[in-house]
């Protein structure tokens, strides 16, 4: 009696999990897949192959829209480590009680507004006609109105601004488990602070450092906004292929395929990231 | 003993706002010497300690290590290393890259570390152990690696924050000997803090009593138990039963005290100026009184009562007996002594104890109650 209960219980604790991955992730990722590999050969014809794929390495404009988002994802990457680092220790370590929930909410406020609301507030600030262009004007830095948006410079801008608290909250957790008797036995041994930033510290946080950069650099990567309305029309975004493909050109094969390299491509840099710095994956989940 | 002591401190005070943790304290540990700081939680031992290290800078006063002035000089370049209380090795790193830690940062070539790490590894007890990892350790053999990554570095002083408090009692017991042996290995000053009175005892040359930011006295373990200079030493030191009351008359050396409780007692003077009208805190330690089923055993002391035993207290070597004085209220903890004389020990029993009045000590009252003033320090 109790056995089928059992597994019942089981069966319907597990529904919504498998509903969910069945639903939302399977299903439509095996139809991707599917389509991806349906080539066009006529109207209302279709082929099964690899030809939507092969477009992909024969013209050069989506191979080197590719590696351009992946360099910039990358970039963006580094600079929101660079920036968050010095941020999360600061609330980890240094603030204390009131003034580092201050900061955390600092941190949180930007994500109370939408995307969009946040990447025109930024556009405010950066077009020609915008608050830098006329403070220049003003202080006499400028002849005319400066265009500040519309460059590689300003997309950055906007993908670390937009990715900072993805870096900053897995960063304090790892820097809070850090023991500060840890750091004062190394600066009682005689070590620099450069030695125990590189030493200490560093090797602790590596498990945050590895979540926080995973985190931001697929979030930069398959970050739409941004870089469309940051960066205009030439910002030749690898997202902004796969909108082409679906929406303008209606080729729904060429944009199945193109999304399914952006997965392939970007979990194949995660991996030889991890590599590199000498972690596995689990180790870098387990303490998000 | 004759040239500059390793650690020398000068009137040194730390304020924390309106906060005194420690207040103008004056002592000098020779080289080589096992020097303790003793004292409850909260004394500003710890606080003390800290500035020894570096890690915080005093308010006011000198500090010299082997003679040189410390004020201002950084952790990473004092001359002294320290034993952390949750001991702070590295986990990311091997037993050895531990130990080599402190070599490296001074840049010493690696074939040497490799060869002093061994040694140091060597000395603690621990050969061979250089590529296992802290978490494969054992509370014992953590707190041997915590002092050989601190010696190898031949500091002038190793300053140890409590480091056997998160033992259990027998590693403990283990470790205060072992400690003391390793002091005298290395031949190194030690700077010990403890709130925990028999670790000081066991293994100082020199134990200062702490309270409330102050040095109460500084001496050979032997000198605070038997001769405490204040009321706090002797309470503080050592158990004893303690009492106040008015002083009686004075005799010499000699003072009779009036006890609320029970009948009037004798003891030693300790406070220069106590005389009759005053009121006085008395400490008589358990095994200092001696006890008897006959009463001419003890008859000719200064002090002698018959007494009921109310309770014993069994705990081997420190068994008590809880007596009170026939006809009082006033009771008294006893050593049991282990001769076997009293195994057979009932409650209610009759007995006779007795001491001289040098064995008891009566110092000047002070104005207020300490354990509650030190309730109050706590809190605040």
């Amino acid at each position: 009696m109790s056995r089928p209960a059992g597994r019942l219980t089981l069966i319907l604790l597990l529904a919504p999990l498998l509903l969910w991955l069945t639903l939302l992730i399977v299903i439509p990722h095996a139809a991707m897949l599917f389509v991806s590999l349906r080539e066009r050969v006529g109207v209302g014809e279709y082929a099964f192959g690899l030809g939507n794929y092969l477009t992909f390495l024969a013209e050069p404009l989506y191979w080197n829209t590719f590696v351009r988002t992946a360099w910039m994802s990358v970039l963006a990457t580094a600079l929101t480590l660079l920036i968050g680092f010095p941020v999360a220790w600061h609330i980890a370590k240094i603030a204390r009680g009131r003034a580092r929930q201050a900061l955390f909410l600092a941190c949180l406020a930007p994500f109370w507004a939408s995307e969009l609301v946040r990447t025109y507030g930024w556009m405010i600030l950066l077009r020609e006609s915008g608050v830098f262009s006329a403070v220049l004007q003003w202080a006499g830095l400028a002849e005319g109105p400066v265009e500040m948006l519309y460059n590689d410079v300003a997309i950055m801008v906007g993908l670390v601004y937009t990715s900072m608290l993805f870096m900053v909250v897995p960063l304090v957790t790892t820097l809070d488990s850090l023991d500060d008797s840890l750091i004062e036995a190394a600066y009682d041994l005689g070590a620099s602070g450069w030695t125990i930033l590189r030493e200490i510290v560093i090797p602790h946080a590596r498990p945050g450092i590895a979540s926080g950069c995973i985190v931001v650099f697929m979030m930069s990567l398959g970050n739409y906004l941004t870089p469309i309305l940051l960066g205009g029309k030439s910002s030749l975004w690898f997202t902004g292929l796969i909108y082409d493909q679906f929406i303008t050109r209606f080729n729904w094969e060429q944009g199945a395929a193109f999304g399914f390299l952006l997965l392939g491509l970007s979990s194949a840099i995660v991996w030889a990231g991890l590599r590199l710095s000498g972690q596995s994956l689990r180790s870098a989940m387990a303490r998000p | 003993m004759t040239d500059t002591p390793d650690l020398e401190a000068v009137r040194l005070t730390r304020r924390f706002q309106d906060f005194t943790a420690v207040d103008e304290v004056s002592f000098a540990a020779p080289p080589g010497s096992f020097f303790s700081i003793l004292g409850p939680s909260g004394c500003g031992k710890t606080t003390l300690l800290r500035m020894i290290a570096g890690f915080l800078e005093p308010s006011s006063g000198a500090l010299r290590i082997k003679g040189r002035d410390m004020v201002g000089v950084p952790p990473n370049r004092r001359p002294v290393a320290m034993v952390f209380q949750h001991l702070a090795l590295f986990p990311m790193m091997d037993v050895g890259r531990n130990v080599g830690f402190g070599l490296r940062q001074r840049r010493v070539p690696s074939a040497e570390i490799e060869r002093r790490v061994a040694d140091a590894l060597e000395r603690v007890g621990l050969p061979g152990f250089e590529r296992r990892r802290v978490d494969q350790l054992s509370g014992g053999q953590k707190q041997r690696v915590a002092i050989a990554r601190a010696m190898v570095i031949e500091p002038a002083l190793l300053l140890l924050d409590e480091p056997l408090g998160a033992l259990d009692l027998k590693l403990r017991e283990h470790m205060k000997v072992e400690l003391k042996r390793l002091q005298e290995t290395f031949g190194a000053t030690f700077v010990y803090i403890t709130h925990d009175q028999s670790e000081a005892l066991v293994m100082s040359d020199q134990v200062a009593v702490m309270n409330r930011g102050r040095f109460e006295q500084i001496g050979p373990p032997q000198e605070l138990y038997y001769n405490p200079r204040t009321a706090f030493v002797a309470g503080f030191v050592g158990d004893a039963n303690r009492l106040r009351g008015k002083v009686l008359r004075r005799e010499g050396d000699a003072v009779e005290v009036a006890d609320p409780a029970g009948p009037p007692l004798r003891a030693a003077a300790a406070s220069a100026g106590l005389a009759p009208g005053d009121e006085a805190e008395l400490f008589v330690r358990p095994e200092a009184i001696r006890v008897s089923r006959q009463a001419e055993d003890v008859a000719g002391m200064d002090n002698v009562f018959a007494c009921e035993v109310r309770d014993i207290l069994f705990n081997g070597a420190n068994s008590r007996i809880n007596a009170r004085v026939a006809g009082s209220a006033r009771e008294f903890d006893v050593a049991a002594p282990q001769t076997g004389e009293f195994a057979d020990l009932r409650r209610g029993e009759r007995i006779h104890i007795g001491w001289n009045a040098a064995a008891a000590r009566a110092f000047a009252a002070e104005p207020a109650e300490p354990g509650k003033a030190q309730a109050e320090e706590g809190a605040a």
